[in-house]
Parts: C-alpha cells; structure tokens; sequence
C-alpha cells in the first residue's frame, strides 16, 4: 500500500534563554493510506509537537516529513486539523463555522458550500446550521469540528487529543461518532493521545513513545476479533487486555 | 448518532403551566420593581423640595447654592438668547469627536502592537510613562501647539482616552487562546486573515467595554479643555460663573453635563445590545 505520510530522521529542538530542549529525535515512521495511528506518550513527549510539524505549522530541526511523496515546507490542504477543544466561534453559526476553512482558503465556490451542507446532512446537523455554537452540547460541537475540518477534503487527519475535554461517557460516544465518520468519508487518521485505551481502541496501529526526548520505542500493530470494528466494540476484544498490558508496561510510568 | 439532544430552553418547562406559586413569585417580583423606581423617583423630588424649600426660606444662601427654580429660570434665560443649545452642541460635538477618534485611533494602535511584537516590546516602557503621566498637565502644552480653540480640546480628550483603549484592547487580544489562531494557521490563514476572522470579532465584547469607559474619560477631557481654553461650551459655562460668582450657571451646566453624559452612556449601550443581540 502506498504512504501517504512518511516521516524521516525527525528530530526537534527548541531554543530557550535558559538553554536547549531537544523534544524529538530520530523519529522514523510511516501512515498507510486509509490507516488509523495512534500515538501515545507520557506528557510532555512531543506528541503535540510531532504532529505540528507533520502540518507544516513548525519546521523540524532536523529530518524531513513527507506528505504522498512531497516534501512538508508548510501548511498543506492534504491535512486536516483537529484541535484540543472544537475552537467553534461563538460569534458564527453552525455553518458559517463549519465553512471557516473554505473561507481562509478562498475555496468557498458554490459546490464547496452545497458540500458542507451535505456534510451538515448527513451527519444530523442540518436543522442546526443557523444555530449558535453554545446551543449544541459537547458531542455535537466536537462533531461540527470535524465537519469544518472535512469540508476543506483533507486526505491525513491530525488528531490531537480531540476528546480530552469531553467527559468520560461523552467521550466514549464521540470516539464511535467519529470514527465512524472518518472511517465513511475514508480518511487516514493520526491521533494523539495519552489514553491507552483510546489509542488501541480506534487504531490499527499504536506508536508509543518514550520520554523526553520523545523517540519511537515501540509500535503495536492492533489486530482484534471483533465482528464489527468500532472502539466500543474494539474495547470488548479478548486481545484489547493483552495489548494494552503490553503498552502499560513500555510506558515505565513511574509515580 | 445518539446524542443529538439539544439544550432545552430554561423558560420551556413554565409555559405550560403557571402554578401559584410561580404567579406570587412573578407579583412579589413586579412590586419589587415597582417600590425601588418610586424610592428613586422620591429621592429626587424629596431632595429637589428640600432644597428649594431650604433656600427660599434663606436657611442657606441661593446666591452660593443656588436653587432649583433658579436653575430652571437661567435654562430658559439660555434658551431665549439662543446660547443654550449651542453651548450644549459643541461640548457634546467636541465630546463625541474625541470619543470616536479616540476608540478608532486606539484599536488601530492596538492591532499594530499586536502584529509587531518587536515595536510592542520597543514601545512598552514609553506606554508606561504615558499611561501614568497625569495628562491634564499636557494641557498648556496643547493650547501652546494647537491654539486655543476645539482642536486642542479634542486632543485633550484623546490624550485622556487613547492609551487606555490602547492597552485594553491589546490586553483582549493578548487574552485570546491560542489555539483559536492555531485554528486559523492549519487552515494555511495568513496574519491579516487571524486578524479578521478572530481577533476582532472575538475581542468584540473587549472593545464594547472601551467605548463606555472611554465616554467617561471624553467628558473628563472636554470639561477640562474647556477649563483651560474655551470660548464656549458647558465648561466654559462652569468656569466663567464660577469667576464672576453666578452660582446658579454653573450648577445649570452642571446638570445638563450630567443629562449629556448620561444619555451619551446609554446611547453606547444601546449600540452593544443592538450589535450583539442575535450572538446569544
């Protein structure tokens, strides 16, 4: 299969009054097209950092990103975004937010609209395009930043830990929502995260890395049985256990 | 697809029926209401009396405290020699002049600190200075540079204004998360396009809040520009009787000084309910 995103000898250093911080090194690896990666990480690994200089938003110190076979010198529209928190503007409506990044492109033509509003359709957000961000709960916000990040039709999707600032159960219902829409709209998806069980939950494979600097010590490969892959589902596996036991133990946390 | 629950509206659940409880609960709140407006109605009629009553009846002196029926008397002596409005127009023209230039000029001022880290970082040790210089004492500067005349009162007022707009603005969007700009750069967005797709509209409520301290701050640089400089205008008014000790002018402009401030106040908060009523 080809790879879509290919990442080089990346290493990445910050520069401080109070001296340097080498946050990454020596990473090496490579996303399948159509491939759900997981990174996990104890804090302050990098992880974030990785995933902003795989956008182009940083430049790596040293090493090279690769993006279906071109180079990373900045920002690409291959790659969708996520964020933190769904960052919706509170000042715009549902579809004005979800056309934001059409507008910043300057690729807001008719068909690109019509498309949002399919995408407002199809997910069950149609009858509240003219809404107000604050009158949707968590869930729905958390999805209406996924539409917005669809809309401009990325290929990659950086993930970065989109689901931290939901509470648990919600979180466990937009993990299925949007993994069911990422897997629909067939889009390769790097996410970010330091749940265990959410990384092997929604991938088919999970890179962890080691502390700072963050390196990559080890890649799981997630192979389930389950009927139907979903990371409700993928939670209820008999090998899920097994896996996860495994990360927890490369992981080395110690309190 | 589950969660498509929506937040239901708080005054849903009482439309459907009234109990008696909520309907007393709805009178006590109306009396309420009612009771405060007639205290604050009779506070002011009660002061008003007490104060014509106690200077008609000489228990203190109307010529250095002047007295409602006088004031009312020098508004309508004002009005038939035709000054009154014209007082009241250029203190009000030179009061919303500054008052617009000085929340334009500063919000400009402001996006440039905030696209230029390095001038801001330059500039911050003259901002301070500036800030915390009293400006009043630039006055004399003023009418020396400009000539005494509206202009230097207008840059009275700005002087007054325009560094707190300045900072306040900047400091909005300074406060602004990061991550809403990151939003924005994944997006490939240039500087320009950070600048009007978040940074203004979400430093909305920010420069609403300038505006009405800056209405203050304008009738405190008009008033004391007019001290200084003035031919005309509601300060000049306060400062000439003052000299020549007509009591009751002074506190007539007093008054409307009030009234205009006031209404000029409203006028700013009506423009913030007009401007964000459909954002909630």
């Amino acid at each position: 299969m080809n790879h879509v995103v290919e990442i080089h000898n990346v290493g990445m250093k910050y520069q401080s009054l109070n001296g340097e911080i080498t946050a990454l090194d020596a990473i090496d690896f490579s996303v399948r097209d159509g491939e759900f990666v997981s990174i996990v990480g104890p804090s302050g690994c990098g992880k974030s950092t990785l995933l902003s200089i795989i956008s182009g938003l940083v430049s790596a110190t040293t090493g090279s990103v690769w993006l279906c076979g071109e180079k990373v010198t900045g920002t690409s529209p291959k790659i969708g975004y996520m964020l933190q928190k769904d960052h919706l503007f509170e000042w715009r409506t549902i579809y004005q937010n979800v056309i934001l990044g059409l507008e910043i492109r300057k690729a807001a033509t008719p068909e690109a609209k019509e498309r949002a509003l399919i995408l407002l359709k199809t997910y069950g957000l149609y009858d509240f395009k003219d809404k107000y961000p604050n009158q949707l709960s968590g869930g729905m916000r958390q999805r209406v930043a996924l539409i917005r990040t669809l809309v401009t039709d990325p290929q990659i999707l950086l993930l970065d830990e989109p689901f931290s600032a939901l509470d648990y159960q919600t979180r466990l219902m937009v993990n299925d929502d949007i993994y069911a829409i990422i897997k629909k709209e067939n889009k390769t998806a790097l996410l970010v995260t330091h749940d265990i069980s959410e990384s092997i939950s929604m991938a088919d494979r999970v890179i962890l890395l080691s502390k700072r600097p963050g390196t990559v010590k080890n890649i799981y490969e997630v192979r389930l049985n389950c009927d139907k892959r979903t990371p409700l589902a993928s939670r209820e596996a008999p090998e899920f256990r097994h896996i996860f036991q495994e990360i927890w133990k490369g992981l080395d946390v110690h309190v | 697809m589950s969660n498509l629950e929506q937040k239901s509206s708080p005054c849903r659940a009482n439309l459907a029926v009234i109990s008696q409880e909520h309907q007393e609960y709805l009178r006590r709140a109306k009396m309420r209401k009612l009771w405060i407006l007639f205290i604050q109605l009779l506070i002011l009629v009660v002061a008003l009396a007490l104060w014509e009553i106690c200077a008609d009846a000489k228990i203190v002196d109307p010529f250095i405290t002047s007295q409602p029926s006088r004031i009312l008397n020098t508004i309508m002596r004002l009005y038939q020699e035709g000054v009154l409005f014209q007082h009241i127009g250029i203190t009000c023209l030179e009061a919303v002049v500054g008052f617009v230039l000085g929340t334009l000029l500063g919000t400009i001022i402001a996006i440039c600190l905030w696209w230029s880290e390095f001038l801001c970082k330059i500039l911050e040790p003259y901002l301070v200075v500036i800030n915390s210089l009293p400006k009043i004492a630039l006055g004399p500067v003023f009418i020396v540079w400009i000539g005494a005349g509206p202009a230097a009162i207008i840059v009275m007022t700005l002087a007054i204004s325009l560094i707190v707009t300045v900072l306040e603005v900047l400091n909005g969007f300074l406060a602004i998360d990061g991550d809403k700009i990151k939003l924005i750069q994944t997006f490939g967005g240039t500087k320009s396009q950070i600048l009007t797709k978040v940074l203004l509209p979400a430093s909305f409520p920010t420069i609403i809040n300038a505006l009405k301290i800056n209405v203050g701050l304008s009738w405190v640089g008009v008033i004391v520009g007019e001290f200084l400089v003035s031919k005309a205008g509601l300060g000049y008014l306060i400062v000439y009787g003052g000299q020549v000790f007509k009591l009751d002018l002074v506190m007539t402009s007093v008054i409307i000084l009030g009234i205009a401030a006031t209404l000029m106040y409203q006028g700013v908060v009506l423009l913030e309910k007009l401007l964000v009523k459909n954002k909630l």
